[in-house]
């Protein structure tokens, strides 16, 4: 269907990008954030080992005769062994003058008394965690400022730091697919609410304008109160067009039921061929015109309806059994015997007002052209397929027009003087079209006419 | 039959009731809905005519009240509209038939009949003349207690003579009573409808004498 009205964006992509794109921002600081929250926790735990190893060497060291010894455990270099066979260096100064260990180790020089400093540095082509300290010795003759530095590469360090961001990468790329599964499921949940208003509005049938019922969220509500208002605006002036044409029904053929029924019992009194002619031209014509407005009013509901056909399931069996029950008294009237022929229900998809027309229209015709003391036969067959047949046993069609009498307005040549509009047969066409089946039009070999109509 | 008309239209219900006496029936009429529901309340009728519009209302409503009332005297209704919908509400609303404006009074009294026949479950009014009893409604003729089933332009026939024994009938008055004005039939077309019913009679005190020239009588043998 082509849309008369411009489509601009559409609201799930719109709530989409914006719900995940959020996750994604959300998912990329959260890997920050634990990342330099872990790197500052592994970084202190190293420096709380370097400067335990300075330590433990600076206790070591001590001024005997003037001269700083440092006799300093093997343990305060061994304490910093890793699993990645990290390497150390450390150095030791007396007033600023290396005593032992690597030259050019940075040591954040300007470090006094007890603090501690630590800095990264680069050595030997690696990166190096620095701790450095000093220690004042006070001796007879003077002070010695001793300082110690230990610096450890930072492979294990980097190592941890590289598993840790592995996992917080795996857990923010988790959380942004359940962040954007949530998205897609918020998304679907709340258009959804505005696909079912759509599809309950679509749904309805062409003469249900009662208002929407439903619970709707809070947002929907002015749409939906705007829609109720509408309806019950076109519901009004439907009602109003009803009535309209219900009253001018009434205008009219009330006033022509009054002359029809006065020349009725006149007729019945009369004894002068003349009058008699007469009153029958005028019964004539007012039954004429009621019939052709009614037959125009049912053409024009049936055109209505076939274009918007609402299929429901509808028994045949049922709706047949009614009319015949309907059109005995007329048949009786004739003589005429209504014979239906159907055991079984037969369920057909379809219009049940549409359908009732048509038969009527069928046994109608059957009834006006089947002599008195026949009867007329309708046959309903199951399987294959739905398929009812009215027959009569009349005079038939004739066969050289039997293709133009469903036209509209088309009578067959041989109806002179019965009442008829011609539009009998082409409500029945029209009506099995909308249901996609065949009308058939025959003569029984047993003489009669015989309409078939195959679903 | 006594019937009970709801229609405002005076001089549609004249003609009506006009129409309805020369069958024999017996017609009240009420303009309004009020009305009805009195005269319905008061009478025993046989049958309600109703038209559905009404200056004081819907003939709906009426069928509402007369139903609520546990009054179950068949109703059938006098519409001006002939769209399906609009009958199968007045069918569900408990009307037990209806008939488009302007209607034939022969197919009018076919429903009438049709309806009281299906409401009948108990005892008939019957017309009995001698040792022939006839039960108009389900057109059963008992004759020295053979129940024949009549044909429907019989037993409009016989009805008819029955119920004005001894008047004299012209052919063509029974014609315009039994057929259609549109059906093209000659007058000798009723001779065979009166042959039929001598044959259901024969044996019985009933007769149907024909006076040559003048038409047909129902006599009885005392």
């Amino acid at each position: 269907m082509k849309n008369d009205f411009v489509v601009l964006g559409s609201l799930r992509n719109q709530l989409a990008t914006i719900l995940t794109g959020g996750a994604a921002l959300l998912a990329i600081l959260l890997f920050f954030v634990v990342r330099g929250y872990a790197t500052q926790i592994a970084q202190e735990g190293q420096d709380n080992i370097l400067s335990a190893s300075v330590s433990s060497i600076l206790d070591a060291a001590v001024l005997r005769d003037g001269v700083v010894e440092l006799d300093f455990p093997y343990a305060s270099l061994s304490m910093l062994s890793t699993s990645a066979d990290d390497r150390i260096f450390y150095a030791i100064y007396e007033d600023g003058n290396l005593l032992s260990g690597y030259d050019g180790l940075e040591t954040g020089l300007g470090a006094s008394g007890n603090a501690r400093m630590f800095v990264s540095a680069q050595y030997d082509n690696a990166t190096v965690r620095v701790a450095t300290a000093s220690r004042t010795l006070i001796g007879a003759d003077r002070s010695r400022q001793v300082t110690v530095s230990v610096a450890q590469t930072q492979d294990a360090l980097a190592e941890t730091l590289n598993r840790i961001s592995r996992n917080v990468a795996g857990f923010g790329l988790g959380f942004f697919a359940l962040a954007t599964a949530l998205a897609f499921w918020g998304t679907s949940t709340t258009i959804g609410q505005l696909s079912r208003l759509t599809t309950s509005v679509t749904r309805r049938g062409p003469q249900d304008l009662s208002p929407f019922l439903k619970p709707v969220p809070t947002e929907m509500v002015p749409l939906v109160r705007s829609l109720n208002t509408l309806m019950a605006r076109l519901d009004q002036s439907l009602k109003q067009s009803e009535d309209f044409i219900a009253e001018a029904a009434h205008r009219v053929r009330t006033p022509l039921a009054t002359v029809r029924s006065y020349a009725e019992a006149t007729f019945q009194r009369v004894q002068n061929q003349e009058n008699r002619d007469a009153l029958r031209s005028m019964m004539r014509a007012i039954d004429e015109s009621s019939r052709a407005a009614g037959q125009l009013l049912d053409h024009a509901m049936v055109t209505f309806r076939a274009g918007n056909l609402e299929r429901e399931d509808v028994d045949l069996d049922g709706l047949l059994r009614d009319l015949v029950q309907r059109m005995t008294p007329v048949a009786d009237m004739r003589d005429v015997a209504l014979y239906l022929d159907s055991n079984a229900p037969a369920i057909l998809q379809g219009d049940p007002v549409l359908l009732q027309n048509a038969f009527r229209n069928l046994i109608d015709n059957a009834l006006k052209y089947a002599p008195a003391e026949t009867s007329i036969m309708i046959h309903v067959q199951t399987t294959p397929r739905i398929r009812v047949d009215v027959s009569d046993q009349g005079r038939g069609f004739l066969l050289h027009e039997i293709d133009k009498l469903a036209g509209r307005f088309v009578r067959g040549g041989d109806t002179e003087g019965h009442i008829g509009s011609g539009l009998g047969l082409t409500i029945a066409q029209d009506v099995v079209n909308a249901h996609d089946g065949i009308m058939t039009l025959s003569n029984r070999q047993e003489g009669g006419a015989c309409v078939s109509l195959q679903f | 039959m006594k019937y009970l008309l709801v229609e405002d239209n005076f001089e549609l219900a004249n003609a009506i009731s006009s129409r309805m006496g020369l069958d024999g029936h017996q017609v009240d009429h009420a303009a309004k809905i009020s009305d009805a529901l009195d005269y319905a309340k008061a009478g025993e009728y046989d049958l309600i005519l109703l038209d559905i519009m009404l200056p004081d209302g819907d003939g709906r409503s009426f069928l509402k009240q007369h139903r609520a009332g546990k009054n179950d005297t068949p109703v059938i209704v006098l519409t001006a509209r002939s769209q399906v919908s609009d009958r199968i509400s007045m069918l569900d609303l408990g009307a037990d038939d209806y008939v488009t404006k302007p209607f034939d009074h022969a197919e009018l009294q076919a429903r009438c009949r049709a309806v009281l026949r299906r409401k009948s479950g108990t005892a008939q009014p019957t017309t009995r003349i001698g040792d022939v009893e006839f039960d108009p409604v389900r057109g059963h003729l008992n004759v020295k207690g053979t129940t024949i089933n009549l044909r429907n332009r019989e037993l409009r026939l016989l009805e008819l003579l029955m119920n004005a024994k001894g008047q004299v009938f012209s052919k063509q008055k029974l014609v315009d009573r039994l057929f259609s004005y549109d059906d093209d039939v000659s007058e000798n077309a009723i001779e065979v409808y009166v042959g039929r019913l001598r044959k259901h009679l024969e044996g019985s005190s009933v007769h149907i004498r024909t006076l040559r020239g003048i038409g047909y009588r129902l006599d009885h043998e005392e």
